[in-house]
């Protein structure tokens, strides 16, 4: 590949001045894949962060298992299509940082093998690699072995945890919350000192690391900004109508995957759509989606789903909201 | 009424016919590549479910039943779905040419679609009255519909990916079509 990047670039220097080039026009130097996904890895540190400091090994382990299957997929699957490796762009290790903080903090160490291969191969390579694929890789790979494995990663995963804090050992606040009434203090939720997967209970953790990605413009600010109203009107309305003062709106608002999910995973601008209204359609139904489905479905911890869900209709928001070109009708 | 939202949004989402129940994956696979022949396809099958589910119920509940004659249920059902599709066909091609053209083979496929066969047969299993049977035989293919047009988005944006030459195709639109019923599985334990 640097070869080729080379050659272009002779070519480009001895060429004729003036020449054509189609979108998108990179201006910044040294803008690209590996500095967009290096601002995500940056983005992600205060998270891990916070995720090491109240999950202790776990969240170690988990990251490192990730990471490491994740990035040996890409070798592997790589190799067996005859292309060269693509692993320096670090896209790989952005999907396993993702997946390992999507994750429950206890679970065996295959299943985190499993879920790293199934993101790479079936939710990226398959389809042709970075910038291909349908599926948000780290959400396949979650969803595949969160269906896979229902019975390790169900309530025991978050509860059966030693050597951490009691606080962070146990119900998630939503299930709490849902089954059995009982609810969680709104500053451990801000602070993150609540059971759930490993990189989702932080809220500041989460909101630092998703300015900074807006900052670096690597993330757009409609979509995480649409989801959040999005949530907040449905929760504020339901609680509201049903008089619980105001515990079921912060709990949908910063419990669950809400402040992770809406800055880290929905933002993917791969598979979210390309157009600012598109963007608004994409973030109202991801909101409603994850509402409708906390709600009433069997998954109180459903944001991820509802990601996959609108990355099956982004094809079509594409295609309603063609922008127009400069000087059309 | 609220029963019948319930039953809508259950044969929508949570079991979906394509997704859910895996029923009808060939016209799924075969006319989900153009936008246009997926929704084309998509309304052919809400026109004839409505009518087959509503006569298929009548038949078995006014005919096969006070006679006992539920043994020829299976054949008395593929009888009505047939001549209802060839019916069908008729009217596009004198009427809309080009939905006919477009649709081609898989018009008189419906005849053969399992799902068809499967909604009339899960109308009469799961007991439903009437009123209940026109909810389930509309929006059964509603979300047959809502299946097949998100799938021929995606399958319109992997036409321009570079999949690897073995997957080519239907394989990739099988893995996709796998994903997406991953994705359905959220609904599970709604309605």
């Amino acid at each position: 590949m640097p070869e080729i990047i080379n050659s272009i670039d002779s070519t480009e220097k001895t060429g004729p001045v003036i020449h054509v080039t189609t979108s998108p026009h990179i201006l910044e130097k040294g803008a690209g894949t590996r500095r967009t996904m290096l601002d995500v890895i940056i983005a992600l540190i205060p998270v891990m962060a916070a995720s090491v400091y109240l999950f202790r090994s776990y969240a170690v382990k988990q990251i490192v298992i990730c990471t490491l299957s994740c990035l040996s997929a890409e070798v592997i699957f790589i190799r067996m299509r005859g292309k060269s490796i693509t692993i320096n762009d670090f896209s790989a290790a952005v999907t396993g940082i993702i997946l390992a903080l999507s994750l429950p903090p206890s679970m065996p160490w295959f299943v985190g093998v499993i879920a790293g291969f199934a993101a790479i191969g079936l939710g990226k390579i398959i389809y042709g690699g970075l910038g291909m694929n349908i599926f948000n890789p780290a959400m396949v790979g979650r969803a595949f072995v969160i269906i896979a494995f229902t019975g390790i990663l169900g309530a025991d995963a978050y509860s059966n945890l030693s050597g951490v804090a009691d606080a962070v050992s146990g119900a998630t606040p939503l299930t709490a919350l849902k089954y059995s009434g009982i609810h969680t203090a709104l500053s451990n939720m801000f602070w993150g000192n609540i059971p759930g997967s490993l990189g989702e209970t932080s809220v500041i953790a989460s909101v630092i690391g998703g300015l900074y990605l807006i900052y670096r413009k690597a993330a757009s600010l409609e979509i995480p900004a649409c989801i959040i109203a999005t949530i907040a009107i449905i929760a504020g309305l339901v609680d509201l109508s049903c008089g619980h003062s105001g515990i079921f709106f912060y709990h949908h608002l910063f419990g669950g995957a809400t402040m992770f999910g809406a800055f880290f995973i929905a933002t993917d601008p791969v598979t979210s759509p390309l157009t600012f209204k598109g963007k608004l359609c994409f973030a109202v139904g991801v909101g409603f989606l994850t509402m409708i489905m906390r709600m009433y479905s069997g998954y109180p911890e459903s944001f991820m789903f509802a990601i996959l869900l609108m990355n099956a209709v982004t094809p079509l928001i594409n295609r309603w909201f063609i922008p127009t070109p400069f000087g059309g009708k | 009424m609220g029963d019948y939202f319930l039953l809508a949004i259950s044969c929508i989402f949570v079991n979906n016919i394509l997704l859910a129940q895996y029923l009808g994956n060939c016209p799924f696979l075969g006319v989900s590549k153009k936008m246009e022949t997926a929704t084309g396809m998509a309304t052919a099958v809400i026109f004839v479910l409505v009518l087959a589910g509503a006569i298929t119920w009548a038949l078995s509940h006014y005919i096969l039943k006070p006679f006992d004659l539920e043994y020829l249920q299976t054949l008395s059902f593929i009888l009505v779905i047939a001549s209802l599709v060839s019916f069908v066909e008729l009217f596009l091609k004198k009427s809309i040419p080009a939905l006919y053209s477009g649709l081609g083979i898989f018009l008189p496929l419906i005849t053969t679609n399992c799902a068809v066969m499967g909604v009339c047969l899960i109308n009469i299993k799961e007991e439903y009255n009437f009123l209940e049977t026109l909810v389930s035989s509309f929006t059964y293919p509603a979300g047959f519909g809502l299946a097949l047009v998100l799938y021929a988005g995606l399958r319109e944006r992997i036409l321009l990916a570079r999949v690897p030459k073995p997957l080519q195709d239907t394989a990739i639109g099988l893995v996709g079509a796998g994903m997406m019923s991953l994705a359905f599985m959220a609904f599970k334990g709604m309605a």
